[in-house]
């Protein structure tokens, strides 16, 4: 370690443009978002009267965050679950050394290439009823309705999940791919030995040895489910209406119809608790990287 | 015994064939999406719409991507992407080495409180502090501009956790042999400690990158002008140019996916490592 004089201005100096940004553009705002969330405000922003710190309950407990709470909960249901299973069952087809499997890796990766955005607008031209190639394929199984997957109070959430499942499945299966390299093969030929069959290797060898990778997906995955907003703004704008059945958490803070889009105190009170939501999934994943290391070692 | 090897191979052989069986059923059903998208992009409107069920690629034109082109604006789209992603990328670089090297190399009072404010930035999402940026941005004067867009972005905990680590594998007697040697604070970071990050600081650039660029929240809070507008909000606006042609879609998405896809192509392997680095090791 250097120690000289005027290494304490010349530290300061190189600190200074990163705690800059990060004060002014992080912290502030936390701090900001906080003092103002027991505000309420009128449309310009400059008017405010305290409403008391019990607006953090009193949003907590109303009818409208609860619904966004639970469509974002349901979205997380319908997203998580299926997108492991789905990205696990891939990388362990694509696990066996044949010929040709980097082809088949690179395009179970590839959806990894796809922005939200991108992986949006693809979607909602196939699910048009007009255009659309799946509209064709689900009505032959009766599924298709008129007004379109999207436009269907019952189909619309559903709908964004597959989209969802689609572009995080690059993703889940780069990761898992790479958990099951990292597995010793002399774990596999032990449980050969044993005599145990394919099936029972997985779920006594790979299983186990994955799940801190499992738990480390799940946490990323439901973390995004929570922070879905382009998806929900390019694919339904939170409709279909009146149900507001796509409305997530971020959405109801950020969307073009929100609520709370006019009052400053409103939106940082959702804000905060949106955060705090996402604060306690970070921790858990933080504990999640904590144990895999214990594991690795 | 030699039916029987021959009947385990002949099973063996079968069980591979499955395998190939089902990884091509499976690669059909991820890919279709992108082939559905990227041939409707390359046919005329009224065709697509008659025959939505031709999956073959037959009456291929250009004309739509053109059309495209031009009424989306995408030039400048992925121009104004590419400016921001850029110039994002390499502020975050340079004050990410810069506070990396201050944390690592330099014993300064206070050193460990400011690295733990640091590390707790990591805690706060975009979503929790758009609210707020969007009215500090406005009052900055920057709203439609490329500094509300670029400066906010500028340095990362992320960042600078990530080169820390790097600098914190140099040995201590380089850095003390150094020291005697007479050589300054830049001459230790130029000489040995930027040669050590340099495949670090390739991961963090590419995520970086592609971080900025997939971003949708927040400039859709600061930009509302076709100036500034980058391409993953910019091109929304092609589903209004005409409400019929859903293929106009279609090759603006092909055109916005483009140059990631390509990025990715060349980096890879770099993506793979950078993503499983942080998953599995930790």
């Amino acid at each position: 370690m250097f120690r000289r004089r005027g290494d304490g201005l010349i530290a300061s100096a190189m600190l200074a443009p990163a705690i800059a940004i990060l004060s002014i553009f992080v912290v502030y705002p936390l701090g900001r978002a906080v003092w103002l969330g027991h505000l309420r405000c009128d449309a310009t922003g400059r008017k405010c009267r305290t409403s008391g710190w019990m607006q953090y309950f009193d949003v907590l407990r109303s009818s409208d965050f609860q619904h966004a709470l639970k469509v974002t909960f349901v979205y997380a249901l319908l997203t998580v679950p299926a997108g492991l299973v789905i990205g696990v069952g891939l990388a362990v087809l694509a696990d066996k050394q044949i010929r040709g499997i980097g082809f088949f890796r690179t395009i179970f990766s590839s959806t990894v290439a796809t922005s939200v955005a991108v992986a949006s607008l693809i979607w909602f031209v196939l699910l048009q009823p007009q255009v659309g190639l799946l509209p064709d394929m689900l009505s032959m199984f009766g599924v298709m309705k008129n007004p379109g997957l999207l436009n269907d109070a019952g189909t619309a959430l559903p709908a964004i999940a597959i989209t969802s499942i689609w572009a995080n499945l690059g993703f889940t299966f780069i990761i898992v791919t790479a958990a099951l390299q990292s597995i010793p093969a002399e774990l596999f030929e032990s449980a050969m030995m044993d005599g145990a069959g394919g099936w029972k290797r997985f779920t006594n060898v790979t299983i186990p040895m994955l799940s801190p990778t499992l738990l480390f997906v799940s946490v990323v995955l439901v973390t995004r489910a929570f922070q879905a907003y382009a998806e929900v703004d390019l694919l339904t704008k939170g409709g279909p209406n009146p149900e507001r059945s796509t409305e997530t958490v971020t959405y109801l803070i950020y969307g073009q119809t929100s609520l709370v889009k006019n009052d400053i105190g409103l939106k940082s009170t959702t804000a905060v608790l949106l955060f705090v939501i996402l604060l306690v999934l970070s921790l858990v994943q933080f504990r999640s990287l904590e144990r895999r290391v214990h594991y690795g070692n | 015994m030699a039916t029987n090897t021959a009947v385990a191979k002949q099973q063996k052989s079968w069980r591979i064939y499955g395998r190939y069986a089902l990884l091509m059923l499976v690669t059909l059903i991820v890919v279709f999406p992108i082939y559905a998208t990227v041939l409707s992009a390359f046919k005329s409107g009224p065709d697509s719409l008659d025959h939505p069920r031709s999956l073959l690629p037959t009456g291929l034109t250009l004309d739509t991507m053109r059309a495209a082109w031009n009424l989306g604006h995408m030039g400048r789209l992925l121009w104004n992407s590419l400016f921001v992603s850029v110039a994002v990328t390499i502020g975050v670089i340079i004050t990410s080495v810069l506070a990396a090297y201050a944390f690592t190399f330099i014993n300064f009072r206070g050193r460990r409180f400011v690295f733990g404010f640091c590390l707790a930035t990591l805690l706060v999402p975009v979503e929790a502090t758009v609210v707020i940026n969007q009215r500090l941005i406005d009052s900055f004067g920057w709203k439609n501009s490329y500094q509300g867009l670029i400066v906010p972005l500028l340095a990362t905990a992320f960042g600078i956790f990530l080169i820390r680590q790097v600098f914190m594998t140099v040995p201590k007697e380089l850095i003390e042999a150094a020291s005697l040697d007479g050589v300054g604070h830049f001459g230790l970071l130029r000489e040995v400690a930027m040669p050590l990050a340099r495949p670090t600081l390739g991961a963090l650039a590419l995520f970086t990158f592609l971080g900025t660029w997939n971003q949708y929240l927040w400039p859709q809070a600061v930009v509302d002008d076709q100036e500034h507008r980058t391409i993953q909000i910019g091109l929304d606006a092609l589903r209004s140019a005409d409400i019929n042609r859903f293929n106009l879609i279609t090759a603006g998405t092909v055109i916005g996916a483009l140059p990631i896809f390509v990025v990715l192509v060349a980096f890879q392997r770099q993506l793979v490592r950078g993503l499983t680095a942080g998953a599995i090791k930790g």
